[in-house]
């Protein structure tokens, strides 16, 4: 197992290879001037070549790349110039909050798709096979930051349930000292239990308009996924050897039904994280999305290639943790594989 | 056996979260919370340092709270009663008193007594010296704002004495004290500073990108960029009466819908940098929000054409545009009337107001006539540039424009421009036609238009205009001492620069805040950042 694993890894050092690589062209190949850009309001010629000299941008192509991975090789992932900061220092701190917001959000899902996508398959035509339909379809065909939005306005604006969309936190708390730098968990390893529940209250629009939205595969994919199992022969024998309906749905389809829904959870899981930036512009959550836009935005290329590397190595460990989740259902599966 | 044990924890769990929240509201946090202001805004500080590579906007903010400068400009009351800064009258911050030597060839400051940094360190002249010298050496946008009052070598620097400090003139300048009370002429603590200078680093502008080395009204208590920023009063503050708002929570908001919903409900105390509508929908509201509305001094929105390249290297095409311009329309459908009208002028060009309306108005027949005497009745075909940035002003403005274009036969297509972007195509100055605003912080016409009509071609000259009438005009009223020949110098600089029109002022944009009707003692500044000193929720 452990072999495995390590094999899978050192597979995975010439993609990110390539992803370095490409980052490192890409971002250079982007319209703009970080040199005019940072300039500022009273930028003549002149202070852009300064500054231009300044960032090292007039040296050639193959000289910044050379630095940029020396740097790399010393852990040093650059300045992001708009902030100021260090790039790793950045992700780091803005990393878990993504995650942390994505993980919610996906917890919700599966807690709610994965019932309704099994009762749907097992009751097919049902009203609950509609409802589920219904659901999917409307999550799906609304856009992230409208649902976003809208849920801001309901339970915040006029029902005033919500709290303000303020980010992690109310700014009149102060967020619990980082350990892990998810706030739910930091907070109740010092047993701060008015923080725990403010940052669970600044969560839950977030976290439902992400859920709602991606409700819609994950339901979809486990119907189907059930539905083909469902019919398959060793159903059909379990059925006809006498076993309960509970055993059959649960001890043997779901499980064998569940493959397809780990990859399409895998693959939302990732997407989202990327992609919620609409989400987080709309909360003010000072995500990773929001911080690679503005990036991108203002041609800062440092914190471009750092947010493309982290996403990159996450795929890796992503994929890396659904196979071996895939073992651990199905053990016809293996890793090498 | 385990499930009552869950059911007993969450119930435990739930229970006390609701008594915790309940016990929260003791009347001690209600101090707390009049003592606190809530600011959000679409965009926070990049860093701490606003000498600094690419600092922002909202760095300026952090310079002007957290550190003194020597001098600072007096306040006055406006028509419409809200407060602003007065350009016209210096007064001391970290400076106790200044002379001017008689001779007229340098200034003498003597600092304030007792006045510390907020590490506790006295301040002295030696810090006035290093930072001076660091404004200068760090390049870019300090080095030509100091310029910019002709302060531009270490040699004009001199320390008497701990509490003395002289700077030499280059020449006799009168933007020279005015540009000491400016953000930039910050004074920092230099033997703090200098103890996180390295070798490469001389000026340690790796370390006070995120920490500050000041001795202003404000410490900043936390810093996370993209995120939040919260000030705390520096007790010890000697440089004016003390703050009475002894915390600033300063938010990052990107949604300004988001951040209208917050003000309207309570949540937060001011926003900045809202769309025109907004901010003429809320002043209109009647509820718990307010709106201060000062035009942005030596600011104007503008269409700008480049006479560089033909068809708009010919004055009478030109003029057909600026007699073509929907200027009523732009002003009501853009900018939802939150701005002062700069056309139509029934007098003429006096010398002594800046901004100053053109002669231009709404006029198809004129405008025809002047295409005509070009010889191109025909029309052609250009393109008219924005920043996307910009926008939620600018697009309807340059679609307003096309239209009106079209009447003259230009036929116009619109280029949007990317906010990274534009600098660099500003730069490039190759775009027939845009759209852009600009503003000059220190409060003179002739600094204006050094920056952007002037032949030295800075990057705002972004027409690329060039007439030597212009420039010596510009030159001398810069140095010019009697009152009279200064008027009719910018009143005929104003003149060749509308009768030529390479750009045509639109208006005057409103420098605009929202906030609850409870917080008192706003004050606008040139620089358009937040001034928390003065605050105070009633």
């Amino acid at each position: 197992m452990l072999t495995s694993i390590l094999k899978r890894l050192v597979g995975a050092i010439p993609n990110i290879i390539g992803v370095i690589v490409v980052t490192f062209l890409l971002t250079r190949a982007l319209p703009g001037d970080p040199a005019a850009f940072f300039a500022g309001p009273a930028g003549t010629a002149e202070a852009v070549e300064q500054i231009r000299e300044k960032l090292g941008l007039n040296r050639s192509l193959l000289v910044q790349f050379g630095l940029y991975l020396r740097d790399l090789a010393q852990g040093d992932w650059g300045v992001s110039l708009s902030t100021g900061q260090p790039v790793l220092n950045e992700l780091v701190t803005r990393l878990p909050a993504s995650l942390e917001l994505t993980l919610i959000g996906l917890l919700l899902a599966v807690v709610i798709a994965i019932p309704l996508g099994v009762l749907a398959a097992t009751r097919p035509d049902s009203w609950i096979d509609h409802l589920c339909r219904g659901i999917t379809t409307a999550g799906v065909s609304l856009p992230t930051f409208f649902t976003g939005m809208l849920l801001a306005y309901v339970f915040y604006f006029l029902l005033g349930w919500a709290p303000p969309p303020l980010g992690r936190l109310d700014p009149y708390l102060s967020a619990p000292p980082s350990v892990t730098h998810f706030y739910l968990i930091d907070s109740l390893l010092i047993g701060d239990l008015e923080v725990f529940w403010a940052a669970l209250r600044q969560l839950a629009l977030p976290s439902i308009t992400l859920a709602l939205f991606v409700l819609a595969p994950l339901a979809r994919m486990t119907r189907a996924s059930m539905l083909g199992v469902l019919s398959a022969d060793f159903i059909r024998t379990a059925r006809a050897s006498g076993l309960s309906s509970g055993t059959v749905i649960f001890g043997y389809a779901f499980r064998n039904a569940l493959l397809p829904v780990m990859t399409t959870l895998g693959m939302v899981f990732s997407f989202l994280l990327g992609s919620n930036v609409l989400v987080e512009k709309v909360f003010a959550w000072p995500g990773i999305g929001s911080f690679a836009i503005e990036a991108l935005v203002s041609s800062d290329y440092a914190p471009v290639q750092g947010f493309v590397l982290v996403m990159a190595l996450l795929y890796v460990l992503l994929n890396l943790t659904i196979d071996i989740a895939y073992g651990l259902i199905d053990p016809r599966v293996r890793l090498e594989g | 056996m385990i499930i009552p044990f869950i059911k007993r924890a969450v119930l435990w769990l739930l229970s006390s979260t609701l008594l915790t929240g309940i016990a929260m509201a003791p009347a001690g946090a209600q101090d707390k919370r009049k003592e606190t202001l809530i600011v959000a805004n679409e965009t926070s500080p990049n860093m701490l340092d606003i000498h600094g590579v690419g600092a922002n906007r909202p760095a300026y903010a952090v310079a002007w709270m957290s550190y003194d400068r020597l001098l600072t400009f007096g306040k006055k009351k406006l028509a419409n009663g809200v407060a602003s800064y007065d350009f016209t009258k210096l007064e001391p911050e970290l400076a106790e008193s200044w002379e001017v030597a008689k001779d007229g060839s340098s200034v003498t400051f003597k600092l304030r007594k007792g006045a510390t940094f907020h590490d506790g360190t006295p301040v002295t002249a030696k810090d006035v010296k290093w930072s001076f010298e660091r404004a200068l050496a760090m390049g870019g946008f300090p080095t030509f704002q100091m310029k910019a009052g002709s302060i531009e070598k270490a040699e004009q620097f001199e320390v008497l004495d701990d509490q003395t400090f002289r700077l030499k003139f280059l020449r006799r300048d009168k933007m020279t004290l005015p540009d000491l009370a400016v953000p930039v002429a910050s004074i920092y603590n230099s033997e703090l500073a200098k103890r996180h200078a390295t070798p490469e680093d001389p000026w340690a502008a790796v370390w006070l990108k995120n920490n500050t080395a000041g001795g202003g009204a404000y410490k900043v208590e936390s810093y996370k960029p993209g995120q939040e920023i919260t000030y705390a009063r520096f007790d010890a503050w000697k440089s004016g009466p003390l703050p009475k708002l002894s915390r600033v929570i300063q938010r990052e908001v990107p949604s300004a819908g988001n951040r209208r919903a917050l003000l309207s409900r309570g949540d937060i105390d001011m926003t900045y940098d809202m769309p025109p509508k907004d901010f003429a929908e809320m002043s209109q509201e009647k509820g718990n929000v307010k709106v201060a509305s000062v035009p942005a001094e030596n600011s104007l929105f503008y269409l700008g054409m480049n006479v560089s390249k033909p068809p708009f290297d010919n004055a009478k095409v030109r003029q057909a545009v600026a007699y073509v311009l929907p200027y009523e329309s732009i002003m009501q459908t853009a900018m939802y009337g939150r701005g002062v009208p700069m056309y139509g002028a029934v007098k003429p060009v006096t010398g002594a107001d800046w901004p100053t309306a053109t002669p231009y108005a709404t006029n198809l027949a004129k405008a025809k006539q002047l295409m005509k005497e070009a010889g191109v009745e025909n029309g052609f075909e250009t393109t008219l540039s924005f920043d996307l940035g910009q926008g939620t002003v600018s697009e309807p403005t340059a679609i307003l424009i096309q239209e009106a274009l079209a009447q003259i036969n230009i036929k116009t297509s619109i280029n949007k421009v990317p906010g990274s972007n534009w600098r660099s195509a500003l730069l490039k100055k190759d775009m027939p036609m845009i759209i852009n605003r600009f503003g000059g912080w220190l409060n003179y016409p002739e600094y204006f238009f050094f920056w952007t009509y002037h032949g030295q071609n800075a990057v705002f000259n972004t027409m690329s205009y060039k007439s030597s009438g212009l420039d010596k005009m510009v030159d001398s009223a810069r140095f010019e001492t009697d009152k009279t020949a200064y008027q009719q110098q910018v009143k005929t600089f104003i003149n060749i620069a509308y009768s030529d029109a390479p750009r045509v002022p639109l208006l005057q944009p409103m420098a605009d805040v929202a906030m609850q009707k409870h917080v008192q003692g706003y004050t606008y500044w040139f620089h358009m950042q937040p001034d928390y000193r003065q605050l105070f929720k009633n």
